[in-house]
């Protein structure tokens, strides 16, 4: 059985086919690939796995739980964390408030218990605090742990992004195109990054990437979107050569 | 931090602020409570010292700060718009007043209404919270403007319900409180609301009503429940414009359903945004200044009544933010989130961890 299971999952913008019949099957610890030219789907089927979205047709499968139907923050419970194609930190947030907020669904206290200050509110705080900061200081955050989010440098806020989704414990981590917007010192780091966090954090990624670089050089597995459907699927040496990917993904002429 | 710098309060409070930070942690630990303790004897002692009218203007801020703060809690942190806080008020009003004018009497507890305030105002209270989450329960369902427009609509029903009761004065008005509502008592609640409001904030909470804020979908895509908090928040503010309802019957001990009209509301909405959103030190500034500035402008007549409105649209056209946008006084906040106190601890973590592994590839310190 495997860990995410999604079959047939189609959906539609008003008339607008954005997703057709994708189909993924995903074993714990593999680091999937997708690709597609701008408005194939990609992150689409991101927004429909993690509940921004209902799907038209189709079964998203977690572990067993059925995830079409829930809400984001019930199947982020279950341990499926993502960032975002553009960055979405909270701004005006401390850089240790954002990491902290992605705690709130394992917090246990109640209003009350919040509001009294009662021992089990300062408990749990502590608690969160230590664990936050620990992330951070793992993550290379420790500096900017009580500076506002958006003075943070570019690079440092997708590494953020990361720390926030890493912060709900996931098991499953949906990354959109984390390289966008980086330059290419910039991107042999996070190349690091995500192989790193997937080995300290036991993870399964699945990526959204247009930057070739980073898909070729770390995915085992690589589908290929256009136009919400899926073209090729393969090992990255496969879709390098694969004759339809070239032709929807570079042009006829180009060459690989 | 990018935001713009408090330089003139700052400046003024600059030579307090080192006298504080030379005293030994031990004192500096209890100067809060002690402070608030003086100021506690002080309120008590009040009416011997201060004239009628201005014990008056005293509670009346108080009052405001309550329902600053609570308002400030839904528009302030949450970002939502929520323009009836007055409906609230008026159900606290009513139910804290029935209580100590025929419910408790009724009983056979007439002599012991004095001690029983503090309850009938917490059970004003709990019936304003729970109307709340009667709004809260179906405005929610979307965001935006709705939650604006079903507040307005609420604050007018709950005017209109109040004029059509026959039974307790219908437009006329409710009458034969005794005045309850002294310095002394309002200084109490306002510690208490400011307290308990300042824990919620820097809780669980209050942090996912900041996220809401910020980003409702990035808020609900890391593991927040953005409907509990948005109805706990809102039910919670309903709960405090009810106390300050009772307050406010206590002691003007006369209320019709003019005194909780939109007006009323917006009052609150002004002395929100002046004093700043997202910050209770805000709120307190902002109500104290605004009723000291309504009471100074009394020569003006109705034109008063204009200085609220004109000044709600000049501080949403030139300073969102207030005075304090999302800045914080210190001693409001708690002090294990306190800049220092975390820098501290992320000290102590990193220490603790150089030992044992390496951090994640090109971290640390450079950025």
């Amino acid at each position: 059985m495997p860990m995410l299971r999604i079959r047939g999952l189609t959906h539609y913008f008003g008339g607008l086919r954005a997703v057709h019949d994708f189909h993924l099957d995903l074993e714990p610890g593999e680091l999937v690939g997708i690709i597609g030219p701008n408005g194939a789907g990609k992150t689409t089927v991101f927004n429909l796995i993690t509940g921004v979205y209902r799907p038209t047709e189709g079964e998203i499968l977690f572990n067993g739980h059925n995830l079409v139907g829930k809400r984001s923050d019930q199947i982020v419970s279950l341990g499926i964390a993502r960032t975002f194609q553009t960055i979405r930190l909270f701004k005006n947030l401390s850089v240790l408030d954002n990491v902290r907020i992605a705690h709130f669904a394992r917090a246990s206290y109640g209003v009350l218990t919040a509001v009294f200050r009662l021992p089990k509110y300062v408990r749990e705080e502590a608690e969160t605090r230590e664990r936050a900061l620990e992330l951070l200081e793992l993550m290379g955050l420790s500096e900017q742990a009580t500076w506002v989010a958006s003075s943070l440098p570019y690079g440092l806020q997708r590494r953020l992004e990361i720390a926030r989704a890493l912060a709900t414990e996931p098991r499953l981590l949906l990354l959109d195109e984390p390289a966008a917007g980086m330059n290419p010192g910039e991107i042999a780091e996070l190349m690091e990054l995500i192989q790193w966090i997937r080995q300290r954090f036991d993870l399964t990624i699945v990526l959204i990437e247009h930057q070739m670089r980073v898909v070729m050089g770390i995915c085992e597995r690589i589908k290929v979107l256009d136009f919400g459907e899926t073209i090729a699927e393969g090992t990255p040496v496969e879709i390098q050569n694969n004759p339809r990917v070239i032709e929807a993904y570079l042009g006829e002429e180009a060459v690989v | 931090m990018k935001r713009p710098s408090l330089s003139f309060l700052s400046r003024v409070l600059a030579p307090l602020r080192a006298a504080y930070e030379s005293l030994p942690p031990p004192v500096r630990r209890w100067t809060t409570p002690m402070l608030l303790a003086v100021f506690f004897v002080i309120a008590l002692f009040s009416p011997s010292f201060i004239n009628l009218y201005w014990q008056q203007v005293l509670i009346y801020v108080g009052i405001n700060i309550i329902l600053t703060a609570s308002l400030n809690l839904v528009n302030g942190y949450m970002g939502e718009f929520s323009v009836g806080h007055a409906g609230f008020m008026a159900v606290g009003a009513y139910v804290a007043s029935i209580l100590t004018v025929w419910v408790f009497p009724r009983w056979g507890l007439g002599e012991y209404v004095p001690y029983l305030f503090p309850l009938a105002l917490l059970i004003g209270g709990l019936a304003a919270g729970l109307t709340g989450l009667v709004i809260a329960f179906p405005s929610f369902r979307t965001r935006g403007d709705y939650l604006a427009i079903v507040t307005l609509a609420w604050n007018m029903i709950v005017k209109s319900v109040l004029e059509n009761i026959d039974a307790i004065g219908g437009p006329r008005g409710f009458m034969g409180m005794q005045k309850l509502t002294s310095v002394a008592w309002v200084y109490v609640w306002v510690i208490i609301t400011i307290y308990l409001l300042r824990n919620l904030v820097y809780s669980n909470f209050g942090r996912g009503t900041l996220s809401i804020r910020e980003d409702e979908i990035a808020s609900s895509l890391v593991s927040v429940d953005t409907r509990k908090v948005k109805i706990t928040v809102f039910v919670v503010a309903a709960f405090f414009a009810g106390i300050a309802g009772g307050l406010f019957a206590h002691i003007i001990q006369f209320i019709n359903p003019r005194s909780f009209s939109i007006l009323k509301s917006t009052d609150v909405l002004v002395m929100v945004y002046l004093g700043g959103i997202g910050s209770l030190g805000g709120s307190i500034l902002g109500a104290t200044v605004y009723t000291v500035l309504l009471e100074l402008l009394r020569p003006l007549q109705v034109w008063r009544w204009v200085v609220g409105p004109l000044l709600l649209v000049l501080l949403m056209i030139f300073r969102p933010y207030g005075i304090m946008g999302m800045r914080e006084w210190r001693f409001l906040i708690p002090p294990e989130e306190r800049v220092e106190t975390v820098a501290a601890l992320m000290e102590r973590i990193r220490r603790k961890r150089e030992a044992v592994a390496a951090p994640a590839p090109a971290g640390g310190s450079s950025g």
